[in-house]
């Protein structure tokens, strides 16, 4: 029937023209870069058992990991404010006590003994000149350095909640939290903004976040971007790769890689989601989506049936 | 005082003031329809429905937008996509509809060239749709500033800038037209206005003129076939309506654009609810930062084969092309010298013109959106020749076409 072809004509320019200017399009404008399931191929695989008892006196003594990080969970809390932290580090160095379930634990390994090396930016830290990072490498304690290693890895594995366990809001204040602000989650790189009675309290705490942005500028070279809407200003395969290695985006980078496991980066994701999209990301979105649907059918039906009965005559 | 007799009921109350039975006769009734006509007559409705929705949408929003270069950003993406019950519905109902305004308009434009009906007393239709045209591109372009993101700040710098014109440095201009050196508070609330109250009055205008000039030549149909409309009028009312070869607007032609309205609808929201990033452009969800150029400029993808038309060549050159870019459709009825207002399938070297002008603006548009460099230059540049070229030439296409 002619109709049907006419339709079948605006269909293929519709869709052909949406092909070219979407899909095609942005293929052309982004790089492809592929995902490595955050394999971490570059770094060298683990070979020793770790022993956590032993781990957990090198974190606390010649690791020397406590005189920079807080392990809550196990009862060493932070030497500094993180302002002040920041204003010595150039960063907050972040609480240690769920590391061992966010991030891999060959990346742990390498950090350790390497963080520039781990981090991926010995492009700016090149200890031959001078520029050091400020996590100081952890250069043995006597004994066979890759055992001591991997016993602090053990440890760190110990006191984390099981990687299950570990939710989205977690996996983002201990990857990501130190940097980047979430103004929508109430977030800032100081950690939650409380809630103050009076204007002069919170225009000191404003000002203190400021001072700690001001430092991470320094440390950083610019201040890293609010994530608030980061879910809808870059597609998800762009966040995943992003937080896999920064340097195949955006080469010379300062935004280290993480080095979070493939379920970390998902939790983040899914809370940049949450907090950025929530519609979406608690299902309303699909779930009153299918009953506009369905309403939309049954009017289409009824509405064929309306003109059927005032064509009958017509024909 | 005119003399006025007690009314047996509500409807001859009104009749008796409005003349509503008159009314009813005449734009309803007996407004008569040809019967040879497909899906494609039905697109006026559609739009119609869709600038309804674009109404309502629009209001929900703006009882909670904030036109403020501050608070713009998150008025739209924390207030109203998270706090207000629904608000994300709205917006996304907007966004699209917005979007996808512009396509079933090009459909229109298109069905409009392909049948001829801009011509023999059909002007005024042709041109107020161009209007219209013009005036939803206006409104697009002040919605689009709205929401104060990136390629808000970076289009509306763009565009504004396009009023210089070129070697003129009319820097002057642009300034008065952004109220200030470059896109800011006085940009933001002027383009609330326009957005919100002129330019919708102004499409509300448009419209009514639209379709008031449809009402005298009627609708063309599929063949092109010229109409005695008493005297198939007649037949319609003698009750033989199936040998008529016209319908009435209420209802046989209604009920069938409700069903080709229903089918829409169904695609609307499939795309408002799971394939919205083609209106809601990525980029856009970044605050506007005006130290901050994207890696990528370009407008939504209606406006992509007329930027296109402006790219390839040099300032000036390019702004003048741009500028017949721009009127050029208007004048579609005066540079068509044939006499006929026929199917472009029975129209000769026409048939060509079309099909090779519809390719061509899909060209225009891919060429628009993808990075200027290497071949894509090239090819846009040929493109916007082609496009120029064929206008130039449609007088002489036309002329010698034979009555059929
Ligand atoms: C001199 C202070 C210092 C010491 C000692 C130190 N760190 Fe750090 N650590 C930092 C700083 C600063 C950062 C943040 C670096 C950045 O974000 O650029 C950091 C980051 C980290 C991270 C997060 C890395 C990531 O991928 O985001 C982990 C895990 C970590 N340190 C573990 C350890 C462990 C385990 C030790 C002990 C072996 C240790 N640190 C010793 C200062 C220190
Ligand atoms: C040590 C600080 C630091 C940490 C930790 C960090 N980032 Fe970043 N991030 C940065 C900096 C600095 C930039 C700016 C990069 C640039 O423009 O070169 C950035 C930029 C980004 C961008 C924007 C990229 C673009 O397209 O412009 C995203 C997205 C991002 N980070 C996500 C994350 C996520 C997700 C995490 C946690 C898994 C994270 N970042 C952890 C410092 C950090
Ligand atoms: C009178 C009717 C309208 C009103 C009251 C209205 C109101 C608004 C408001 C308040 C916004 C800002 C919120 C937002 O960005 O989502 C907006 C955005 C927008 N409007 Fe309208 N609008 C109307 C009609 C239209 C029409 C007819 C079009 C286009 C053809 C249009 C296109 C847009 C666009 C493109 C945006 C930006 C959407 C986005 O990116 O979120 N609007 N409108």
């Amino acid at each position: 029937m002619k109709e049907f072809i006419v339709l079948g004509v605006v269909v293929f320019f519709s869709v052909l023209t949406y092909w070219l200017v979407e899909p095609f399009a942005h293929g052309q404008m982004h790089k492809h870069v592929d995902s490595h399931q955050f394999q971490y191929a570059d770094l060298p695989a683990v070979t020793k058992q770790g022993d956590a008892t032993a781990g957990k006196d090198l974190v606390m003594g010649a690791g020397a990991c406590s005189g920079c990080h807080s392990i809550e969970a196990d009862g060493v809390p932070a030497m500094m404010e993180p302002d002040m932290a920041a204003a010595s580090y150039g960063v907050n160095p972040p609480d240690l006590s769920n590391a061992g379930a966010i991030y891999d634990a060959k990346f742990l390994t390498d950090l350790i003994k390497n963080p520039a090396h781990a981090l991926k930016v010995e492009h700016k830290f090149d200890p031959a000149s001078g520029a050091m990072h400020p996590m100081v490498p952890f250069y043995g304690a006597g004994g066979d350095m890759d055992q001591e290693v991997a016993d602090m890895v053990a440890y760190l594995q110990s006191i984390a909640v099981k990687p299950s366990e570990v939710t989205s809001k977690m996996a983002f204040e201990n990857a990501c939290g130190r940097c980047h602000a979430m103004k929508y989650a109430n977030w800032t790189q100081m950690g939650e903004t409380p809630n103050f009675k009076y204007k002069k309290d919170a225009l000191r705490y404003e000002a203190r976040v400021l001072d700690y942005q001001d430092s991470l500028k320094k440390y950083m070279g610019k201040l890293p971007p609010d994530l608030s809407m980061y879910t809808r200003s870059r597609n998800h395969h762009f966040l995943s790769t992003f937080i896999e290695d920064p340097q195949v985006h955006l080469a010379g980078t300062a935004m280290p890689r993480v080095g979070v496991t493939a379920d970390g980066a998902d939790k983040v994701l899914t809370y940049l989601e949450e907090i950025g999209d929530p519609s979406k990301a608690n299902g309303d979105r699909d779930r009153i989506g299918m009953y506009v649907m369905i309403f939309s059918l049954i009017f289409a039906i009824f509405a064929y049936l309306w003109k059927r009965e005032i064509w009958k005559d017509l024909h | 005082m005119a003399h006025f007799e007690k009314a047996n009921s509500i409807g001859e109350w009104f009749d008796q003031r409005l003349a509503t039975k008159t009314l009813e006769r005449v734009l309803a009734k007996e407004y008569w329809i040809p019967k040879d006509i497909n899906f494609l007559w039905a697109m006026g409705m559609v739009l119609a429905i869709t600038f309804g929705i674009l109404l309502v949408s629009g209001i929900f929003l703006l009882m909670y937008y904030q036109p403020n270069v501050d608070t713009a950003f998150d008025s739209v993406n924390y207030t109203i996509m998270q706090e207000v019950g629904f608000g994300w519905l709205w917006r996304h109902v907007h966004a699209v509809a917005a979007s996808v305004v512009f396509l079933i308009i090009y459909i229109h434009m298109f069905t409009g060239i392909y049948y001829g009906s801009y011509k023999k007393g059909r002007e005024i239709i042709w041109v107020s749709g161009m209007l219209l045209f013009v005036a939803f591109s206006a409104e697009a372009f002040s919605g689009y500033m709205l929401p104060w993101g990136q390629m808000s700040y970076w289009a509306g710098m763009v565009i504004t800038n396009l009023f210089s014109m070129g070697s003129l440095e009319m820097n002057g201009v642009v300034e008065w037209i952004r109220g200030d050196y470059v896109p800011g508070q006085a940009f933001l609330t002027r383009f609330f206005m326009l957005h919100v109250l002129l330019i919708p009055v102004a499409i509300l205008a448009l419209i009514g003129i639209h379709f008031g000039a449809l009402r005298i030549p009627h609708v063309n149909n599929q063949n092109g076939e010229e109409l005695d409309y008493e005297v198939e009028a007649e037949k319609y009312k003698s009750g033989n309506k199936a040998a008529s070869k016209v319908i009435a607007f209420a209802n046989d032609f209604m009920s069938k654009d409700m069903f080709v309205v229903a089918v829409y609808l169904i695609f609307f929201f499939y795309l408002t609810f799971w394939n919205y990033s083609f209106a809601m452009d990525p980029v856009n969800f970044d605050p506007a930062d005006g130290l901050k150029t994207p890696a990528h400029i370009y407008p939504e993808w209606y406006f992509l084969w007329s930027y296109e038309i402006l790219r390839p060549f040099s300032k000036d050159i390019g702004l003048l092309a741009f500028a017949f870019a721009q009127v050029i459709f208007v004048l579609l009825p005066w540079l068509d010298r044939s006499p006929n207002a026929v199917p472009a399938s029975r129209r000769g070297l026409f048939k060509y013109w079309f099909w090779i002008m519809l390719a061509n603006m899909i060209v225009l548009t891919t060429m628009g959106k993808l990075p200027p460099e290497g071949i894509n230059n090239t090819i846009g540049l040929v493109s916007a020749l082609l496009f120029i070229g064929q206008w130039l030439a449609l007088p002489f296409v036309t002329m010698f076409e034979k009555k059929v």
